[in-house]
């Protein structure tokens, strides 16, 4: 069945329709990672979105529950160069049968070169991808991409967020004994996040992205996650709010949209980026000790370094662009990265975080502690 | 930040071109070299291969062509003094060097500080027991092994790793047989009796075995301060238990989740931290189970390599360059990657596009050689090509092998490889690795074989079976939907057709089939094919090899064809001069190899100084042409006539250059022509002229030269017809190959049919060539340039060995050393003549014999040749940027070549073999070329230049002890004298009991021994026992070649001990031991100061 994505400034890109037959509306971004698609669909952080894969061969090894990283798949699309059969011993289902399973459309057989070039000129557009075979017309399609709203000032996060409040456990999962109660807020949060602080030796309760401050201090935790989530920082209803009421008393993590969030608490700005940061292997230079990090990303907004007031410094840099990927509070244990350093999927260089965090909670000072604990993170 | 206490490095190349040790070290050598020099230091190399681009005198400061041994190391060592020797670029050749001259505190004593990769690093990489502590020290698996020399020791090992199936490999055989796999205590016990008995050192290895395990390799790169980023990943088709270097192999891995891939990766930045890797590129090889994913590491190599140049080429990231930089100090954040010019080096390349290579064998030269592949590299060369998809990357990798496929399988060709196959058979060779397998793989699939089927013979990992599979159905649909349609222009059936046929076609070319295969498809000829899809704008796009999958602008254009949407635009240039087109040769095989891709990169080089713009086409990733700097723009494409008239039209070039990439360029370069393409220099049709033997024959008489008899012949019957009317012995040849493919001398009737017969099949329907044989003749080669008025003459270069050895194996010398100044004039004066009568524009070699003072003509061709690299250095005229500045009009005068160099010192060329790779295979020379490299020795003294060739081809004459001599009856009385020279010079000599009783009547000491099917001691023994150190064997004549003599050769080969196979070789070697013993030491100098002392014109220069 064909279908096609059209773009809001009447781009139309046509190709197979080999997902759900269903229809999706989104952003369009795209998206350099060489591995990890499954990580991706199932990354609520794509919530509204229609993903690009630029990858030339797609849906190789299938998928698994083990990779999955929530609970379901957020995004609005998935657009493919060529979605493959699998063929791995991990591979319980086809990447096609995920995203039917979940509602989710997706092409095949687009040149998504041509459409990463499109929208790196462009910068994300926004863009209705048919797919449940009506033979809607191109010019409707691009006409509705064009009267959606967007993303911007909209609160996706709460959309995705787990309504419960509920402790983290993963069957099988091997875990040291935990030394630190943290509380996680999940404004879309990544499974990834979870495994990660649970092999540093974190019990992680997980609340609800609008939980008020005052409940999650009085679940007296060691430290607090401020978890990565879809669309702009600023439409989380009451994030902001909230997470003032917990600066200055109990240690802050703050990881994607958690960490724009952050810079928004603080009193900084964030700023749309012209077409995001959509990948695995963009450097990252830790300030505090001039290291370089291959890292992997994804986000549309950042905070802006000069909005940043006293107290708080920008940590790590974007070596691509120079944009902030790391905040730390001078005076108190707080930290925040744009980057993801549970990966999943992308490069493990950065889980030394984690460490960090526990080190943080340990009572140690921020900025110092940026830089240490990377042993005890890093490798498997 | 750059270290400043560092002035001068001294980098150590890799040598001749062997297999497993190709030009991808010319190109990494060549990166680092003008990486260094731009940055200021002062580069020192040493490489004994003159082929390569990185031995030209403008790329180091001081450029050694000598011996690479620790012998003259050291004397360069003391010469040069440098600060810091590099030995990461240039293989395991120089990194076992350093480690040579470590170990003999050379280093130390001269104060050379070791960068890139300290001793210890390389001692733990290198160092099997040390390798496998440090991995299961930092927590990762190995695979189980260990040696035994009894059965008992063997069943200890087995029960040490305790597990089935295990691999027996008998240490050090004559024919690599003997070995096997067990699956269980009885079979172990029969392959380890047998593999004992098999090994000359009665060791046996057992090992753990990995048969069938996916495979992979990381290339990584890491600063001083400990950042690290992988380059690329490569997965091999090829299952373990394959050489990765003969392995199909696919960039990036396709088969590997995240999960899985973010370990090997983290693992392998491990893996570098333990083994010490301080700075640079290394990379990391893993065997992965494909039924539970448990994963061993299998080795590392602390140094870049073939892969790391074809990852340099799969990413656009330069893994030498950097390496070399890294090396000096600075870190990766400081570098910049070259493609965006915006962006650090410190990031990994993301790819939006397949890669896949493909090896290229030359079993074909080697009829006795098993042609299963194993754990022992046997590829000469190989191609990679690039695609939007898996697919279309497979294809046009096969379709530039250059071996007379038009991709892989449906070309009309498969019937003759897999046809005659039963299925019992075809699953045979579908379940053993060859260089034949992806086309039985093929078969197997029209056969409706399923994947599984496939899978569970080959191991190959289904993933890519299904989409051979995928390749096959649809050829089958579309032969069977189209095959035959109508051709257009032929009534409205046609135009119907056509409709239904666009879109099929257009599939078929996103699919990567080429032109050739649709036509073999459809019944149609190829440019019928392109006639209806440039009709229906069925035509190509061009994407940008850009490291970053479309992130960034890339400013640096490295191209690739696919059939997609979008097409990126040519980046204008500024140069007004126009724009040339250079045509590479493709993968490396024995014939062709860098020494036309050295003349294509001096093509570039010259042109682009010269205000042309540059645009380089080949599929070879291991050369230097295929780096993105050499030229303007490069197209990493098959160079095929589909695929040169695509970049072609799209760069609207003004001219296309085919006669310095070998046979390649020139096979197509008539079908180029005829699409309206301007080829620059000599007519194609000229060229062809050249090899047509009625033309030749008129040519020589009219211009009073004389030829060997010789007739040509279409069957059998014609031969045996020529070969009686002009004599035997006779050569017989096929016409338009190179390399003497198929050639061979004849010298009885009885034998002719059959070598006709092989000739016939490899000339692909054009004529045999038959000459008389000039026996005990001289042979040249003469390298000339013509811009049409003048001809020049670049230099003569005198084989050592007689007539009737391909030119390609002979050693050679230059300046000519026995000709007569007659002899010399006729030579130059034959040379204007052929050059005028041919009107010759740029290169031409010449191949003379001369026999009793007269000149005889062997062959002339209108190309660059295999010695353009070694003459331009022997002379110091640059001769291949010579011919492109003259292709493009320029004269010799205004280049200011008008005065032939004849150099005040000697210089020798000698070929190198694979035959070490081939047990059992004879050594001695044939017409057939069979060489895959060269080396050069230069001296003031010409034996000492002799010797210097000897031993850098590894063939050292040894300076003392036994030597074993056996001599056909012919040369028997030649030899005499030299045999009596080296019992006076102290030699031991051996001999058997024919030339033993002959010595020994001319009052010669001699120790006789049998012949090796006649008793003990015999040969192989004295050189096992170390008794004979040097073997000089002449053999018989004739095609019946003495099977005793091919095992004592074969045998001497394996054990390393010099052969010598001619006298002329054996009377040079004996000039020389005379010589050098008067000198006491080797003397060495640098390319520069040899040049120095020619006499050159103003403005000729490098």
């Amino acid at each position: 069945m064909r279908g096609f994505l059209a773009l809001e400034d009447g781009r139309v890109f046509e190709g197979e329709s080999v997902g759900a037959v269903v229809d999706g509306l989104g952003e369009a971004v795209f998206n350099t990672g060489m591995t990890g698609y499954q990580e991706v669909v199932s990354d609520p952080s794509y919530a509204g979105q229609l993903v690009v894969l630029s990858a030339a061969e797609v849906g190789n090894y299938g998928c698994n529950a083990a990779d999955m990283e929530s609970r379901g798949l957020f995004l609005s699309g998935l657009v493919t160069q060529q979605l493959n059969e699998p063929s791995s011993w991990r591979a319980e289902e086809s990447l096609g049968a995920c995203l039917r399973r979940f509602g989710r459309p997706a092409l095949s057989g687009v040149d998504t070169r041509a459409l990463v070039l499109h929208l790196r000129e462009r910068g994300t557009l926004k863009g209705y991808l048919h797919g449940d075979g009506s033979g809607l017309n191109k010019r409707e399609a691009v006409r509705r991409a064009r009267e959606w709203a967007g993303l911007d000032g909209v609160d996706t996060a709460s959309g995705v967020s787990g309504k419960e409040i509920a402790e983290w456990r993963e069957a099988g999962a091997e875990a040291p004994a935990p030394r630190f109660r943290v509380v996680a807020y999940d404004f879309g949060i990544k499974r990834g996040i979870l495994r990660r602080m649970a092999s540093a030796g974190m019990a992680v309760t997980v609340v609800p992205a609008w939980t008020e401050a005052k409940v999650v201090l009085g679940m007296r935790p060691d430290g607090v996650l401020l978890s990565n989530g879809p669309g702009d920082p600023a439409g989380v209803r009451g994030a902001v709010e909230n997470v003032r009421g917990l600066l200055g008393k109990v240690p802050v993590m703050g990881i994607c949209l958690g960490h724009q969030i952050l810079g928004l608490a603080c009193g900084g700005t964030t700023r749309r980026l012209k077409f995001g940061h959509h990948g695995g292997n963009h450097p990252v230079r830790n300030l505090a000790d001039g290291r370089v990090e291959i890292t992997s990303q994804n986000h549309n907004f950042c905070v802006d370094g000069a909005s940043l007031p006293k107290g708080v410094a920008v940590s790590h840099v974007n070596l691509y662009d120079g944009s902030v990927e790391g905040i730390a509070w001078e005076r108190e244990p707080v930290l925040g990265v744009q980057f993801h350093p549970e990966a999943s999927p992308g490069p493990w260089d950065a889980r030394y975080l984690f460490g960090a965090f526990a080190a943080l909670m340990e009572g140690r000072k921020g900025t110092e502690a940026a830089g240490m604990g990377r042993e005890e993170g890093a490798g498997r | 930040m750059k270290r400043t206490d560092l002035k001068k490095i001294m980098i150590i190349g890799s040598g001749p071109i062997v297999i497993g040790q190709g030009c991808e070290f010319d190109y990494s050598g060549v990166q680092a070299c003008k990486a260094l020099k731009a940055e200021g230091f002062e580069v020192v190399l040493v490489n004994s291969n003159p082929a390569t681009i990185m031995t030209d005198p403008g790329l180091a400061d001081r450029t050694y062509v000598e011996p690479l041994t620790t012998e003259v190391l050291h004397e360069i060592i003391r010469r040069e003094r440098p600060d810091a020797l590099l030995p990461t670029l240039g293989g395991q050749t120089a990194l076992n060097l350093a480690m040579e001259l470590e170990e003999r505190r050379l280093l130390s004593r001269y104060q050379v500080e070791l960068i890139g990769a300290g001793a210890e690093a390389i001692r733990r990489a290198e160092d099997r027991n040390l390798f496998k502590e440090t991995m299961v020290g930092i927590g990762l698996e190995v695979p189980q092994s260990g040696s035994a020399h009894t059965p008992e020791e063997a069943r200890a090992v087995a029960k040490r790793i305790g597990r089935w199936p295990l691999i027996i490999r008998p240490g050090f055989t004559l024919g690599g047989t003997g070995g096997g796999i067990a699956h269980d205590m009885e079979e172990f016990e029969a392959i380890v009796a047998r593999g004992l008995d098999a090994s000359l050192n009665h060791e046996v290895l057992v090992e753990e075995s990995l048969v069938g395990w996916k495979e992979f390799e990381l290339e990584v790169v890491r600063d001083r301060r400990g950042a690290s980023v992988v380059v690329c990943s490569v997965e091999n088709i090829d299952p373990m238990g394959v050489h990765t270097g003969d392995s199909v192999t696919v960039a990036p891995a396709m088969t590997l989740s995240d999960r899985e891939y973010q370990a090997m990766r983290t693992d392998s930045l491990r893996v570098m931290e333990a083994i010490g890797v301080e700075t640079g590129g290394s990379n990391v090889q893993w065997a992965v189970n494909p039924r539970d994913g448990r994963r061993v590491i299998v080795e590392m190599n602390p140094r870049v390599s073939r892969s790391s140049a074809l990852a340099s080429k799969a990413t656009g990231f330069p893994i030498a360059k950097i390496a070399a930089l890294l090396a000096v100090g600075y870190t990766l954040d400081e570098l910049r990657n070259d493609i965006t010019r915006t962006t650090p080096a410190c990031f990994e390349p993301a790819l939006d596009y397949v890669v896949v290579k493909v090896p290229r064998f030359a079993f074909e030269k080697f009829p006795a050689a098993d042609g299963t592949l194993g754990t022992q590299m046997k590829s000469v060369g190989e191609a990679m090509a690039i695609g939007r998809s898996f697919e279309e990357a497979f294809e046009k990798a096969f379709r530039s092998l250059e071996t007379g496929r038009a991709g892989w399988g449906a070309d009309g060709k498969d019937e003759r490889v897999s046809g005659h196959l039963d299925d019992e058979g075809l699953a045979r060779e579908v379940g053993r690795p060859s260089a034949e397998r992806f086309y039985h793989v093929h078969e197997a699939f029209r056969r409706g074989w399923s994947v599984e089927r496939v899978a569970e013979l080959s191991l190959i990992d289904p993933f890519f079976l299904r989409k051979m599979e995928g390749l096959v159905r649809f050829e089958e649909e579309l032969r069977g939907r189209f095959g035959g349609a109508r051709k257009k222009g032929r009534g409205k059936k046609a135009a119907a057709d056509g409709e239904e046929l666009a879109p099929a076609v257009r599939e078929a070319k996103r699919r990567g089939f080429s032109d050739r295969q649709v036509a073999w498809l459809l019944g149609w000829d190829e440019r019928e094919v392109r006639a209806f899809r440039r009709e229906r704008g069925i035509v190509p796009a061009f994407g940008v090899v850009d490291t970053c999958a479309g992130e960034f602008a890339a400013l640096t254009p490295y191209y690739y064809s696919a059939y997609v949407e979008r097409s990126e635009p040519v980046r204008r240039m500024r140069r007004r001069k126009g724009k040339i087109l250079i045509l590479g040769g493709g993968p490396n095989r024995i014939g062709q190899g860098i020494e036309f891709d050295y003349c294509c990169c001096h093509a570039c080089f010259a042109l682009r100084e010269a205000g042309y713009e540059t645009v380089m086409m080949n599929s070879n990733p291991e050369t230097v042409s295929t780096d993105y700097d050499t030229s303007d723009r490069l197209y990493f494409e098959p160079v095929t006539t589909e695929d040169v008239l695509n970049v072609y039209e799209r760069e609207q070039c003004d001219g296309v250059i085919v006669q310095l990439g070998g046979q390649t360029p020139l096979n197509i370069a008539r079908d180029l022509e005829a699409e309206g393409v301007r080829v620059l220099g000599t007519a194609p049709e000229d060229i062809e002229r050249a090899n047509d033997r009625d033309f030749f024959r008129s040519l020589c008489m009219k211009i009073g030269l004389r030829q060997p008899r010789n007739g040509i012949a279409r069957n059998v019957e014609d031969a045996l017809r020529v070969a009686q009317e002009i004599g035997y012995p006779v050569l017989v040849r096929p016409s338009y190959v190179l390399g003497g493919r198929a050639m061979v001398i004849v010298y009885k009737e009885k034998y002719l049919r059959r070598f006709v017969e092989e000739a016939a099949a490899v000339s692909e329907g054009h004529p045999i060539l038959i000459d008389k044989f000039l026996e005990h003749a001289q042979e040249l080669d003469v390298d000339c340039i013509s811009d049409g008025i003048r001809t020049m003459v670049g230099a003569v270069e005198e084989h050592v060995e007689p007539a009737g050895i391909h030119s390609g194996d002979a050693a050679c010398s230059i300046p000519a050393r026995t000709l007569t100044k007659e002899v010399l004039a006729d030579i130059h004066k034959a040379a204007e003549e052929l050059a005028r009568e041919l009107k010759v524009r740029g290169l031409m070699n010449i191949q003379l014999a001369v026999k009793d003072g007269e000149i005889y003509m062997i062959e002339v061709n209108p190309r660059a040749s295999r010695t353009v690299p070694f003459v331009s250095k022997s002379v110091g005229v640059p001769l291949a940027k010579l011919a492109a500045l003259v292709l493009t009009g320029r004269t010799l005068d205004e280049l200011h070549f008008t005065r032939e160099v004849i150099p005040p010192y000697d210089t020798f060329k000698e070929a190198v073999f694979p035959f070490v790779k081939f047990p059992g295979v004879d050594i001695t020379l044939t017409p057939e070329m069979r060489s895959t490299g060269e080396v050069m020795g230069i001296d003031f003294v010409e034996g000492a230049a002799y010797l210097k060739s000897q031993r850098a081809a590894g063939n050292a004459i040894p300076t003392g002890g036994g030597v074993f001599v056996s001599l056909r009856d012919e040369d028997k009385e030649a030899a005499l004298g030299l045999v009596r020279e080296l019992r006076e010079l102290g030699y031991v000599i051996y001999a058997t009991r024919g030339t033993a009783t002959f010595l020994y009547e001319h009052g010669i000491e001699v120790n006789a021994s049998y012949r090796i099917n006649e008793g003990r001691p015999n040969p192989l023994d004295l050189m096992r026992e170390k008794k004979v150190q040097w073997i000089v064997n002449t053999s018989e004549d004739g095609p019946q070649a003495m099977i005793d003599g091919i095992l004592m050769r074969s045998g001497a080969v394996a054990l390393g001990v010099p052969v010598t196979t001619t006298l002329a070789a054996f009377r040079e070697a004996m000039e020389g031991l005379a010589e050098t013993r008067n000198l006491g030491h080797a003397t060495v100098c640098s390319l520069q100061e040899y040049h120095r002392r020619l006499d050159h014109e103003e403005g000729c220069l490098w």
